[in-house]
């Protein structure tokens, strides 16, 4: 029973990740920039959330209703914000090195922090949603309404992807530019408005990765640091595959309570269950350079 | 402006391209080490921080800006070398000087450790294996607490050079100075030799390297090593300065900060690490001083230092990626050569995407 309730928590956890990891995939497969933002956008998505709900419930209105309106409503605001930021700052370093996006990512993580703490203050502060506190036993195993909420969020949100690029136009315009970007050009694809749309439906993944997160979690400006550890998801995935994204964050989050819970039994140093998900992705980099499910291929001069 | 007339190939290697350098540099030398004579306390201390910035920036340089290899956890190895040299003066009663070298060997050796395997990986794989390891390493400092003392840190006392106590400022500034002299000498020969240049071809392009008979793999350990190494005496020094190390002091915002300050100055030159140094070092400071003078509103904002560092970081990406050492030299060549100058001078070559996903 134990590690059922485990590993239940981990797999909610696990799909937090790989939502944020998604994320990531889907901005480098598409554009190769890597967006060290994305826990940020995380956490302004759950912030402009919380500030809809909240403004929603002063005004009376049930907080279900409240909720599915705030959900789409901040995923269409970030979806804007994510095209914003590509056509701001992110198209006029398109062809420089990818050590660039990296660090301008990075940096713009750091004002959006300030910014957010500037905003809506450092407090932490808790989203309330329709689930929280509502507890489902089943044989003896105990399930938060909140974690199946994720689970069900991140299944729901991995299959509206999967259509999206297998069955309409704009998605498969997405693929050709992700194979190959000069190609699709050729075709006549405007492959910089795919790239701000690819930026647009990351920030709205990552909006909705937020929401679902906020419950189990609280909102602060620092929320997201998440974002290291669903890098680490990305990276063990492959950083190209999006099956591979959302499988490696769940085996992160699964392997974290259980470092968690027996890393002392097993005689594990102190310290080790916190890292392990670090420890887990360098293992898989030292063996598999490229990831669990890569995409690199070599080159032939 | 100056045209020289190159007679030979060691020209292209000289220490000093010209008399004019000889005369700058001169200049300088003299200048900083008279600075103290003449500062005030506060000044000789938060210059004896550039110094060290400066050291550590110049190991982050050789990775990064030459050899193009991108560390994010840079912090891991400043920490080890500030508790590597903590304890080899402590515990072990090392001499000062050695100690600093110890302390820069037991860096290099966990960078060349950790590079052995980490260098089948590439570009961003690599930077986030470095991140990996900067947070593993802040756990182990944590954790092993007989040698780093754990969650409440150790108290590290002021250098001792043979039985030369330093209780000053101004003593401290000079060590700085002369550590940051002999590391830059050291680099700049380094950028001059086989294995240098070798470096500077490995970030250029690797197929091209590899076909010129370069030996990538070997390049680019001996390219951590160095750079763990000047990285390492950094952290020893760095230690003496903060007084008291503590495993947060070594965290992801300070390897951030490292990059920055290369970034900021100029990837792939010297004298970036310099001029990122002093923004590094000086902007708390003017952050604290501004804050006065602005409204509360804005002056009180908890993140203000990591947003304005995030927000200067931006604007140089985006508007000067070749940084404050690149600013300077497109100006120097406006004056050089007016009215002549056009924009396209520096302009990158090759504007498409070079795909990392073909290696």
């Amino acid at each position: 029973m134990e590690v059922l309730q485990l590993l239940i928590g981990g797999v909610a956890q696990g799909c937090v990740y790989g939502l944020i990891a998604l994320g990531f995939v889907l901005i480098y497969k598409a554009t190769e920039q890597v967006n060290f933002a994305q826990g940020d956008i995380l956490m302004i998505g759950a912030y402009v959330a919380l500030t809809l709900i909240a403004e929603a419930v002063a005004r009376g209105w049930s907080i279900h209703l409240a909720f599915w309106l705030a959900l789409p409503l901040t995923m269409v605001v970030m979806a804007a914000f994510g095209y914003a930021l590509d056509r701001v700052a992110l198209r006029p370093i398109i062809g420089q090195p990818q050590f660039a996006v990296v660090i301008l990512t990075i940096a713009l993580g750091f004002v959006f922090r300030a910014a957010a703490g500037a905003i809506w203050s450092t407090e932490p502060q808790t989203l309330a949603t329709p689930f929280t506190g509502k507890k489902i036993v089943l044989g003896g195993v105990i399930l938060g309404a909140e974690s199946l909420a994720i689970i069900v969020g991140t299944a729901f949100l991995s299959l509206v992807l999967f259509a999206f690029f297998r069955y309409t136009r704009v998605g498969v315009a997405m693929q050709a530019a992700s194979q190959n970007q000069l190609a699709a050009y050729y075709m006549g694809i405007p492959v910089k408005v795919i790239f701000s749309l690819i930026w647009a439906i990351s920030a709205a993944v990552a909006a909705a990765a937020g929401i679902l997160l906020a419950p189990i979690a609280t909102i602060d400006p620092n929320m997201g640091f998440i974002g290291l550890k669903a890098f680490a998801a990305a990276v063990i995935g492959g950083f190209g595959s999006l099956p591979g994204a959302v499988i490696a964050g769940l085996m992160l989050g699964a392997i974290e309570p259980f470092a968690a819970a027996y890393g002392s039994r097993a005689g594990l140093p102190k310290g080790v269950p916190e890292v392990s998900s670090y420890i887990f992705m360098l293992v898989v980099l030292i063996v598999r350079p490229q990831g669990l499910f890569a995409q690199i291929y070599k080159k032939k001069v | 402006m100056r045209n020289i007339f190159k007679t030979s190939y060691v020209q292209d290697i000289r220490l000093f391209e010209h008399g004019g350098h000889v005369f700058w540099y001169g200049l300088l030398l003299i200048l900083v080490f008279a600075a103290p004579l003449v500062l005030p306390q506060f000044f000789v201390g938060e210059m004896s921080l550039v110094f060290i910035y400066a050291v550590a920036g110049i190991g982050l340089m050789v990775l990064t800006g030459f050899t193009g290899l991108a560390s994010l956890g840079h912090a891991a190895f400043l920490g080890i070398g500030a508790y590597a040299h903590n304890y080899f003066v402590t515990k072990v009663g090392v001499p000062f000087p050695f100690a600093l070298m110890l302390a820069g060997f037991v860096s290099a050796g966990f960078g060349i450790a950790f590079a052995l395997p980490a260098l089948r990986m590439t570009g961003i794989y690599l930077a986030i294996a470095t991140l990996a390891f900067a947070v593993i390493i802040e756990q182990v400092f944590s954790h092993w607490a007989s040698v780093t003392g754990g969650f409440r840190g150790v108290a590290v006392a002021k250098p001792n050079l043979f039985g030369w106590q330093t209780t000053t400022e101004v003593h401290f500034y000079y060590i700085c100075l002369v550590v940051l002299i002999v590391i830059t000498l050291g680099t700049r020969n380094l950028l001059r030799s086989a294995t240098g240049r070798a470096m500077m071809a490995i970030r250029d392009s690797e197929i091209s390297a590899q076909s010129m008979g370069i030996h990538i793999a070997r390049t680019k350990v001996t390219a951590f090593g160095i750079s763990t190494f000047i990285t390492g005496v950094a952290g020893g020094l760095l230690a003496h300065k903060l007084q008291f190390i503590s495993p947060e002091a070594f965290d992801l915002i300070l390897s951030i900060q490292l990059l920055l300050m290369i970034v900021v100055g100029g990837l792939g030159s010297l004298h970036g690490c310099f001029y990122g140094a002093i923004v590094v070092a000086f902007l708390p400071q003017f952050l604290s001083l501004v804050k006065d003078v602005l409204p509360p509103s804005i002056g009180n904002i908890p993140g203000l230092q990591g947003g304005v560092f995030g927000l200067i970081l931006v604007l140089f990406i985006l508007l000067e990626p070749y940084g404050i050492y690149g600013r300077w030299r497109k100006t120097r060549l406006f004056f050089e050569i007016f009215p002549l100058y056009r924009r396209a001078t520096f302009k990158r070559q090759r504007g498409y995407l070079k795909t990392e996903r073909m290696k």
